[in-house]
C-alpha cells in the first residue's frame, strides 16, 4: 500500500513574541520545526507501513528551505519525498493549499491513503485534510486515535470526538488526519539519516501539476487577511501589591466582594 | 508575488525589516526592497505607520450571482436531538449580523426526529430553520451531512454561513466549502458586518500571537467556524415565533462512504473545565510536573477545575484534557487564575471571556497582565501557600 503524509514546516512559537512598545511580532532568529502535530502522521503512516507493507511518501508545500523539514522524516524511515515549491505558492489560504497538496496526491498515485496531522501550529484551521479529502472526492476522518486495515481495503478509524470517541469505517483510498494518542513517534536510526542526507528530492511547481498560477497562492485563495493587529490591553485592572501577605489579603477581599463561590 | 513598496511613502525606518517572519526584506538605498522569500503573510502592513506597504491586489472570480445570496444562517450542532450550546451562541452572534444587514436569520439542523430542537433554536432567535430529518443522516456523519449543507446551500443562497468550531464543526464545514468553492476562516473570535457589507472575521493567526481580520469579499457564502463561548447567547423566548422548513435531500447527499460503526459517550475532564466555576491554571512557571501540587489543592479548596497551558502539555506535565487554549478548549468561569502564565494570545483566546481573571506571576512585564482584572507580581510557590492558608482561614467568615 501507498501512504502520503503532507506535513508542514512552521516557525517554532516558542521564540515568536510580541513587542510591548510597537504591539508588533518579533521575529528574533525564529527557528523553522516540522509542524509537532504531523510526527504523529509520519509515525502513524509508519505504523501502517510496517504492519502491511508498502511504501510511504512525504510531502510539503513551502519554500525550498521546507526540504529540510522532508528530510528529517525520511531519517524515520520514511521512503521518499517530494517538495511542492513555486512562488506562485505563496499567499495560500487553506482553500488554495489543499488543491495544491491534492494534485500532487494524483500525480504520486495510485495512492491507498494520505495521512495529515491534526493542525499546524502557526495557522491552527484543521482545514487542510479535510479539504484535501474534498478535491480529490475521498471519504475521510479527522481526530484518528488508532488506525487499522481490515479486510483488506477497509480503513478502520479510532478518532475522538468533543464528547468521547467513535469508531468510523470506510473504503481506501481515503484521507485521515491523526492525533498524538497515535503513539509516539520513533527515533531516527543510523542507516536512515544516511539515506535521508543523500536521497533526491524532486521538487514540483504549478506548471508539474497542471495548475494555473491564477489556481494556487495568493491567487487562488478566497479569502484575503485584511488587518493583523495585537489586543489591546485592558484598562480597568488593578495591581495588587505589597508583600506576599498583604496581596494574599487583598486578593482574597476583591474575590469574595465579586461573589467568587466559596469564598 | 510579493509585498509591494510605495516608493513615495517609504522613510526606510526599518520597521518592515524586523517584522518580517520570513527576512524578506531589506533596506537598500534608503527604501525597503522585498525579496522572493516573501511569503505575502501581511505582517509589515500592519507594522508600517507610512501606509507604505501593501500586499498585491488579487481577485478571486466571483461567484456567480453574488447578489442572489441573501441571509445568515447557522450550523447547528446536537448530539442526539440535544442542541449543543454553541449553536445557541452562533444563533446570538448570526442575529446581530442578520439584524444589520436587515436579513433573515436561518438555522440549519440535520439528523433525525429534531422537532424540539427546531423550537429550541427558533426561541434562541432564528426566524427559520431548515430542518432535514432522515434516519440515515443520524448519528452524525462527516460525508453525508456535509453533503446535505451543499445541496442546501446551493439551493438556498446563503451569503453567510457560520458553525461552532467544535471537532464535529472543524472536520466537516472544510469539505462544504471546497465542495462550494469558497474561502472559510477557522476558529474565529470576532466578528463583525463592515460598512462594505462584508463579514469580518477575526481570529487568531501565527501562533496565536497575534490577531488577524479576514474577509472572502468575492465568494459565497462568507464561511466561519466560531470558537464556543466566546459569542453570547440571547435569552431564551419560549413564545418565539418562526418557520420550520423541511428539506427533502437527494438520495446521493444522505449516502455516506463512511460508516459509523460505534459511538461512545465519556465523562471527560473537559466537560468539568467548561462548567466549573473557577478554572486554576498552571503554565511554564511552575517549572515542573510535581509543582502543579499547588494548583491542584487551590483548585480542590475552591471546588474548581485545573486547567493547563499549551507549553505545559507539550511538556507532558498535564494531560491535554487540561488545555486551555485555541488548540484547546475555551472556558469562560466566574473566576479565571492564571498562575505562571505568560499570556500568550493563543492561550489568552480561550480564556478572555471569563468574568473575573486573575494573574500571578513574578515577571510584571508578562503579556498575561494587560488582560487582567487582578493582577498579581510575585513567586506562585510564595503567593499560592499564603492565598490558600487566607482562604482557609478566612472562608466563611
Amino acid at each position: 500500500m501507498h501512504i502520503v503524509v503532507c506535513i508542514k514546516q512552521v516557525p517554532d512559537a516558542k521564540n515568536v513574541r510580541i513587542d510591548p512598545e510597537t504591539n508588533t511580532l518579533v521575529r528574533q532568529g525564529v527557528d523553522s520545526i516540522v509542524n509537532p502535530h504531523d510526527w504523529y502522521a509520519v509515525e502513524a503512516a509508519l505504523l501502517l507501513r510496517d504492519e502491511y507493507g508498502g511504501k510511504a511518501t512525504v510531502m510539503t508545500m513551502g519554500p525550498p528551505q521546507a526540504e529540510e523539514a522532508l528530510r528529517e522524516t525520511l531519517a524515520l524511515g520514511v521512503d521518499e519525498a517530494v517538495l511542492l515549491s513555486d512562488r506562485a505558492f505563496a499567499g495560500a489560504d487553506t482553500w488554495a493549499t489543499s488543491l495544491t497538496l491534492a494534485r500532487a496526491v494524483e500525480k504520486l498515485g495510485p495512492v491507498d491513503l494520505v495521512i495529515c496531522g491534526k493542525q499546524a501550529i502557526d495557522g491552527d484551521t484543521a482545514q487542510v485534510g479535510p479539504g484535501l479529502a474534498a478535491h480529490l472526492d475521498q471519504p475521510y476522518t479527522t481526530y484518528g486515535r488508532r488506525l487499522e486495515l481490515v479486510d483488506g481495503d477497509q480503513l478502520r478509524v479510532e478518532r475522538l470526538t468533543d464528547f468521547g470517541y467513535e469508531v468510523v469505517q470506510m473504503a481506501l483510498p481515503a484521507v485521515v488526519t491523526v492525533v498524538r494518542e497515535i503513539g509516539d513517534p520513533r527515533m531516527p536510526g543510523l542507516k536512515h539519516k544516511m539515506r535521508a542526507k543523500k536521497l533526491e528530492i524532486p521538487t514540483w511547481g504549478a506548471a508539474d501539476l497542471d495548475l494555473n498560477p491564477e489556481e494556487v497562492g495568493l491567487q487562488g485563495s478566497f479569502t484575503q487577511v485584511v488587518k493583523v493587529f495585537s489586543p489591546p490591553p485592558r484598562s480597568d485592572r488593578e495591581m495588587i501589591t505589597g508583600e506576599v501577605e498583604e496581596q494574599a489579603e487583598k486578593l482574597f477581599k476583591l474575590l469574595r466582594a465579586g461573589k467568587v463561590p466559596g469564598l | 508575488m510579493k509585498a509591494k513598496v510605495d516608493k513615495e511613502k517609504c522613510i526606510a525606518c526599518g520597521e518592515c525589516v524586523e517584522v518580517c517572519p520570513v527576512e524578506a526584506i531589506e533596506i537598500v538605498d534608503e527604501m525597503a526592497e522585498v525579496d522572493d522569500s516573501c511569503n505575502l503573510c501581511g505582517l509589515c502592513v500592519d507594522s508600517c505607520d507610512y501606509e507604505a506597504i501593501d500586499m498585491p491586489e488579487v481577485d478571486a472570480p466571483e461567484t456567480e450571482d453574488l447578489e442572489s445570496y441573501k441571509g445568515v444562517w447557522i450550523v447547528a450542532e446536537h448530539l442526539n436531538g440535544e442542541v449543543h450550546s454553541v449553536s445557541c451562541e452562533l444563533l446570538g452572534a448570526g442575529r446581530t449580523l442578520a439584524d444589520k444587514l436587515g436579513v433573515e436569520l436561518a438555522a440549519i439542523l440535520i439528523g433525525d426526529q429534531l422537532q424540539d430542537a427546531a423550537q429550541q433554536l427558533i426561541g434562541y432567535g432564528a426566524d427559520r430553520v431548515h430542518l432535514v430529518e432522515h434516519a440515515a443522516l443520524s448519528p452524525f456523519n462527516d460525508e453525508s451531512h456535509s453533503q446535505v449543507l451543499t445541496e442546501l446551500i446551493r439551493q438556498k443562497k446563503p451569503e453567510i454561513l457560520l458553525a461552532g468550531a467544535t471537532a464535529m464543526g472543524r472536520s466537516f464545514i472544510p469539505r462544504v466549502a471546497v465542495a462550494v468553492k469558497t474561502g472559510l476562516t477557522a476558529d474565529c473570535t470576532g466578528l463583525d458586518i463592515g460598512e462594505d457589507g462584508l463579514l469580518y472575521q477575526t481570529r487568531p493567526a501565527f501562533g496565536g500571537n497575534v490577531m488577524a481580520t479576514i474577509l472572502c469579499p468575492n465568494r459565497r457564502p462568507q464561511m466561519a467556524t466560531v470558537r464556543p463561548m466566546v459569542m453570547k447567547k440571547r435569552v431564551f423566548d419560549e413564545q418565539r415565533q418562526g418557520v420550520v422548513e423541511p428539506f427533502t435531500p437527494s438520495q446521493e447527499a444522505i449516502t455516506s462512504r463512511v460508516k459509523v460503526l460505534d459511538t461512545v459517550i465519556q465523562e471527560q475532564e473537559t466537560a468539568r473545565l467548561a462548567e466549573a466555576d473557577v478554572v486554576v491554571t498552571g503554565g511554564r512557571g511552575l517549572q515542573k510536573a510535581e509543582n502543579f501540587d499547588v494548583i491542584e489543592e487551590l483548585a480542590l479548596l475552591l471546588d474548581g477545575a485545573v486547567g493547563a497551558t499549551r507549553s505545559v502539555v507539550d511538556e507532558g506535565w498535564k494531560a491535554y484534557s487540561h488545555q486551555v487554549g485555541q488548540t484547546g478548549k475555551t472556558v469562560s468561569p466566574k473566576l479565571y487564575m492564571a498562575c505562571g502564565v505568560s499570556g500568550a494570545i493563543q492561550h489568552v483566546v480561550g480564556m478572555q471571556g471569563s468574568e473575573i481573571i486573575v494573574a500571578v506571576n513574578r515577571d510584571p512585564e508578562a503579556p498575561i497582565f494587560d488582560i487582567v482584572n487582578y493582577g498579581v507580581v510575585a513567586d506562585l510557590f510564595e503567593f499560592l501557600p499564603a492565598f490558600v492558608k487566607k482562604i482557609n482561614e478566612k472562608r466563611g467568615e
